[in-house]
């Protein structure tokens, strides 16, 4: 068994196999990060360069414990600090790092495909680590690790996205994801905030906040991405709160119990209450701790893969 | 594919009974030794002498446990295909244990190379020693040695041993085969 790519630029492009093979090597990586010592030499002879051209806390440190508990030798780059302020194209900064003789690229970038468009020009392995609202894919598998890990398996679960779908990359491979993996998948925000192509995907869709929950075995709650925002989406946060804001007393009246789930950050008080965010249906730490598995587990899959 | 018998049923639990009285000449009571079997086939000879042990020191409270070593490879990258692993599960840490790692056939010595790397993980024990069912004579890459041997082999490269289990295969079984 092995990965069906040699990238791993987006859920998009996995196939079923390669999503269950991931999920389960990450099983044996969760094992490894809770022994007393949590490291394994499998890339000790791997190096691999970190590039973020968009500012990033979890899926950053995540993927450099992920690749430091591999063993392997890291090299960071941060675009703020680099000479990409004087000039320097993607191609030539990437091809000088490759020069280096560096084997794998992660890398966060604000442009939809980036990623693609960098596995066009180079030879090293890239898994993209999110590409503006296009695709974030260890997120997805993450997030589909840490349900399978609550509810036992996907198939069939019903699954909520919840908040500003439009920007988020997070909900598209999602989506991609979750329906590989045969759950159904509803998005629900402001009219404003869901694209119209949502229906083309087979995603079902709701405006109404209660409607979702009470449908879902499992909320995945989205921040606004209001980086990405360019005018206003809808009249006032506050009334944004009142329509689409998780809160103890909405989720008390519904008739069953449902997972939490947040990619981070959290905007407290938007999006979701403390009082839900820290109860004991949400997984938001199971997912930052499952992260640096996941993470590990693909980058083991795609270092593993000899082209012959 | 040609194969001759290299230790049948009869003599497959023979041989399990007088490797579990050597380990109880230098372990006694076990109190400090655990007993790792290493995946992915090791795990079914350490099941059966933990069985045998217990029966003979009657305690069913012996510590073991399985090894994982697909991690800890030398070979990652160097073979077409990749190794996927099977799960560990060692839930002690062996810092001063004795530890007995068992496997079913000693070869080249790369995975017991591979396991002393692993079990580095859970602790730093008092000892390592290695059991294994067969013991392929001069065919080591590695100065590695076994500390108890169920039946020494000479082998040819060329040659495969199969060990064959009672609860996966049908029968306690080893064969020397002749690849074609």
């Amino acid at each position: 068994m092995a990965l069906s790519v040699k990238h791993l630029l987006g859920i998009k492009y996995l196939s079923l196999e390669d999503i269950l093979l991931i999920l389960e090597t990450a099983e044996n990586f969760k094992e490894v990060i809770n022994r007393p010592i949590k490291r394994v030499p499998s890339l000790r002879d791997i190096t691999i360069a970190n590039l973020f051209f968009e500012n990033s806390t979890r899926t950053r440190l995540s993927f450099e414990l992920a690749e430091k508990r591999l063993g392997a030798d890291i090299l960071n780059f941060t675009a703020s600090a680099s000479s990409v302020t004087k000039g320097e194209t993607l191609v030539d900064t990437v091809n000088n790092i490759l020069s280096m003789k560096v084997d794998m690229l992660v890398m966060r970038h604000p442009n939809p495909g980036a990623a693609i468009f960098l596995s066009n020009h180079v030879s090293a392995n890239i898994v993209n680590a999110g590409d503006g609202t296009h695709e974030h894919p260890t997120q997805a598998l993450l997030d589909a690790f840490t349900i399978r890990e609550k509810l036992g398996e996907i198939k069939g679960k019903k699954i909520a996205i919840i908040g500003d779908i439009s920007h988020s990359r997070v909900a598209l491979s999602n989506i991609f994801c979750l329906q590989k993996l045969g759950a159904e998948v509803m998005v629900c925000g402001p009219t404003t905030l869901i694209p119209k192509h949502m229906a083309s995907l087979g995603v079902r869709v709701t405006h109404n906040l209660r409607e979702a929950l009470n449908w879902c075995d499992v909320a995945n709650v989205l921040r606004i991405q209001l980086e990405r925002q360019d005018i206003k989406y809808f009249p006032s946060l506050r009334e944004y709160i009142m329509l689409f804001g998780i809160n103890k007393a909405i989720i008390d009246s519904l008739d069953h119990e449902i997972v939490i789930l947040h990619p981070g950050p959290i905007n407290r008080g938007v999006e979701i209450t403390s009082d839900v965010a820290d109860s004991s249906q949400s997984v938001i730490l199971d997912q930052v701790e499952n992260g640096v598995a996941i993470r590990m587990a693909v980058l083991y899959l795609l270092a593993g893969k000899v082209s012959s | 594919m040609e194969q001759r018998s290299l230790l049948n049923s009869e003599q497959f639990s023979i041989t399990i009974n007088r490797l579990c009285y050597e380990l109880i000449e230098n372990h006694n009571s076990f109190d400090d030794s655990v007993i790792i079997g290493l995946q992915p086939r090791g795990i079914y000879l350490s099941r059966r002498i933990k069985a045998h042990l217990a029966k003979i020191l009657n305690n069913d409270k012996l510590l073991s446990g399985n090894l994982d070593v697909t991690f800890y490879r030398d070979d990652f990258r160097r073979t077409e295909k990749i190794h996927i692993p099977s799960t560990t599960e060692i839930d002690f840490i062996v810092e001063n244990k004795k530890v007995i790692l068992i496997d079913d056939v000693l070869y080249t010595g790369r995975t017991i190379r591979a396991g002393l790397d692993a079990i580095l993980s859970y602790g730093r024990p008092k000892k390592v020693e290695l059991l294994v069912l067969i013991d392929r004579r001069y065919s080591r890459q590695l100065p590695i040695e076994p500390d108890y041997v169920g039946k020494r082999v000479d082998a040819m490269a060329s040659e495969k041993v199969k060990v064959e289990w009672k609860e996966i295969d049908g029968n306690d079984q080893v064969w020397l085969q002749t690849k074609e």
